[in-house]
């Protein structure tokens, strides 16, 4: 029922010993996600409680990953600075997924990140800057609140968290369930972008349609057009966030800002457009869209 | 962050990239003083964070110290874009022979920075990428290995420059040595002039710092002007909003980057403009909420104010809270309309039923109906 990750999903949290780690680990376990190791530097050996359950800690990802082999995915809570270091780490002992939602990464830390990774072509980062992803009912790999998400055959990707959160509640509410949602972040570098997330949702057979809400700056949602109208065999909808922001200013999101004519609302309603992409002109009008997507 | 011309040289230096001798002069006496002292034609340049000063009158060359105490007392005290000129960059003037363009650009495209290097120089390499697009040579940088001086020389080929190579391609080196110590998101030398004695020189410098990095560039912190940035903006950096002036008439706040900006799309739609853009940021309290609406309030342009909450990190609650303080406290003096959903929602409505305070169901419903108050 999704991609990348499901109720099978081994998970090691990075920093599970910090406030953060500790609470969402508590939060993604009470949803059902297995989480079966955590790792901070210097404080291995030790183990945590939490829902009754007892949690190893390591000193690095390598001993979690040599005592948990099965290890399919990690989720860093470490502060910004420690962040990169942390993602590598994970990706040389051998993690294929990594959710890192720190936010406020300094860029040249994650260029050199996403260039590294390049060499590793079996670790997919998510974020950063991101609240994660859920296959709902079965695994929350994410800082997202359960409650809002509902199981079903929407796929979702999202540059924002907050309308991921609004979105997937307001298709719930008109009995419209999801099968993957994935917060992909707002920095300007992020791992995993729309382009990587469609052939996926593409060829997932218990995916129906995709809803993909983008922003202001770059142009990863034009690359997402022509990818879609060259290969998707599913509906898409699309929202764009930040319509009537000036250029030259940063809204929030370190990624959400318009260089010069690079990056606008206009381009990417355009490109939408072209690939015969539905945009929804309001959050209301992804529901509409969506129902008429999926014949509903 | 973003460095003003002279600060910009300055940290160029310190890599070794030459620029011609300058001083900051704040009082047409100081720039008299310093034109004195270089004997020489100098440059007066206003120091202001916005492009096009030469175009504004901000620029101007000055024969000797009078003429320099003359050009000073006409440019400080400008007003460039909506910005005061507070003070002068006294420099030497240097003999031109060729003016060349060379910059360091964030590129997320390429992932990386692409450096951009043309033979027109001294001008808006916008204008130039819009009208010429052939006339610049870009190459993407590897970010772990840098730039290195054969590359550079190979770039200077292409694009077809003139001058000592190694000095030219030393001078790319350092600019990108700059940019990765000093963790820029932008780094351009525009002009990079050859002398007419063949010397390859930085004329003018931009560069802006990633704010995300200044944690490890503690000493960079002593070129930050708050003055230069909108109080409003300053005030929200210390109770760590993200917070941008907008010049419309409805203050936004919500929780989100996203929820904000489509707050603010909203806004448009039926029919206002946005003061400002505020995210109270994830899992605030009922304090933050209530500093977020005193400072939306202090803003005479506000004359309604739009509060979106999704909670998800964040309880609807704790914001009911801290706008049912700010109503108490009577600092919540314009017209509100709010909406409030997700974590919590339930007990924000208990705590808000018996105020006067407008809930709406819809983000749609309740931009409209403040911004229809708001135009009363």
């Amino acid at each position: 029922m999704s991609i990348l990750i499901n109720k099978n999903t081994k998970v090691l949290v990075q920093g599970i010993t910090g406030r953060e780690g500790a609470y969402h680990a508590e939060k993604m376990l009470e949803y059902g996600t297995q989480i079966v190791a955590g790792s901070t530097p210097g404080k291995g050996g030790q183990t945590l409680s939490l829902l009754g359950k007892t949690i190893p800690v390591y000193n690095s990802v390598s001993e979690a990953k040599a005592a948990h082999p099965d290890l399919d995915a990690s989720i860093i809570f470490v502060p910004p600075p420690a962040a990169a270091d942390a993602t590598l780490e994970a990706a040389h002992a051998g993690i294929p997924l990594i959710v890192n939602i720190a936010e406020g990464m300094p860029v040249f830390d994650m260029m050199k990140v996403v260039k590294e990774l390049k060499s590793l072509p079996n670790v997919r980062l998510i974020g950063g800057n991101c609240p994660g992803l859920i296959t709902p009912g079965e695994c929350k790999l994410g800082i997202m609140p359960a409650s809002t998400f509902k199981a079903g055959r929407v796929g979702m990707i999202s540059r924002s968290g907050t309308l991921t959160y609004e979105a997937s509640a307001m298709l719930a509410a008109a009995d419209i369930g999801c099968s993957t949602v994935v917060g992909i972040g707002g920095d300007p570098m992020i791992g995993t972008t729309f382009i990587d997330l469609l052939p996926m949702f593409n060829e997932d057979p218990n995916t129906d349609a995709v809803v993909m809400i983008g922003e202001i700056g770059g142009a990863d949602e034009e690359q997402a057009a022509e990818w879609i109208s060259k290969n998707m065999k599913k509906p898409v909808i699309a929202f764009i966030s930040g319509r009537t922001a000036p250029k030259g200013k940063r809204m929030g999101h370190a990624g959400a800002l318009i260089m010069g004519n690079v990056g606008t609302a206009e381009s990417k309603l355009e490109a939408m457009a072209k690939a015969n992409v539905p945009v929804a002109d309001t959050m209301e009008d992804i529901i509409i869209l969506t129902k008429k997507a999926l014949g509903l | 962050m973003k460095l003003h011309e002279y600060q910009a040289k300055e940290l160029l230096a310190s890599y070794g990239v030459p620029v011609p001798p300058g001083k900051i002069a704040r009082t047409p006496e100081e720039a008299k003083a310093i034109a004195n002292e270089y004997a020489s034609l100098t440059v007066i340049k206003a120091q202001v964070h916005v492009g096009g000063r030469g175009k504004a009158g901000g620029v101007k060359l000055a024969k000797d110290g009078n003429d320099a105490f003359e050009k000073a007392q006409a440019i400080l005290g400008m007003d460039i874009k909506g910005l005061t000129v507070k003070k002068v960059l006294v420099a030497k003037a240097v003999d031109i022979a060729k003016e060349y363009y060379c910059g360091l650009i964030h590129d997320r495209n390429v992932q990386s920075f692409t450096l951009m290097v043309s033979k027109e120089g001294g001008v808006d390499i916008e204008e130039v990428a819009a009208t010429n697009p052939a006339a610049i040579t870009r190459f993407a940088i590897d970010p772990i290995k840098g730039l290195r001086a054969f590359e550079a020389r190979q770039i200077a080929l292409d694009a077809g420059l003139e001058g000592n190579l190694n000095k030219i391609a030393a001078m790319m080196v350092g600019l990108w040595n700059a940019c990765a110590g000093s963790d820029a998101t932008l780094a351009e030398i525009n002009p990079l002039v050859i002398t007419t004695t063949g010397e390859v020189i930085a004329a003018d410098a931009k560069i802006d710092i990633d704010d995300n990095a200044m944690y490890r560039h503690t000493d960079l912190e002593a070129f930050r002007e708050t003055e230069a940035e909108h109080p409003l903006e300053v005030e929200a950096k210390a109770f760590g909003f993200s917070y941008v002036k907008l010049d419309g008439h409805i203050g936004v706040i919500g929780n989100g980057a996203g929820l904000v900006m489509t707050s603010l799309d909203v806004v448009s739609r039926v029919g206002g403009k946005a003061a400002n853009f505020l995210d109270i940021g994830g899992g605030a309290k009922a304090e933050i909420v209530y500093n977020a609406v005193k400072l939306v309030c202090k803003d005479p342009d506000v004359k309604g104010i739009l509060i979106n909450i999704f909670g998800g990190i964040t309880r609807a609650d704790e914001v009911a809270k801290g706008v049912i303080r700010a109503l108490e406290e009577g600092i919540l003096n314009k017209p509100l309309a709010m909406r409030v959903a997700g974590t919590a929602v339930a007990e924000a409505n208990e705590l808000l039923k018996d105020k006067p305070i407008n809930i709406y169901p819809t983000m749609m419903e309740a931009a409209t109906a403040v911004v229809k108050e708001a135009a009363q």
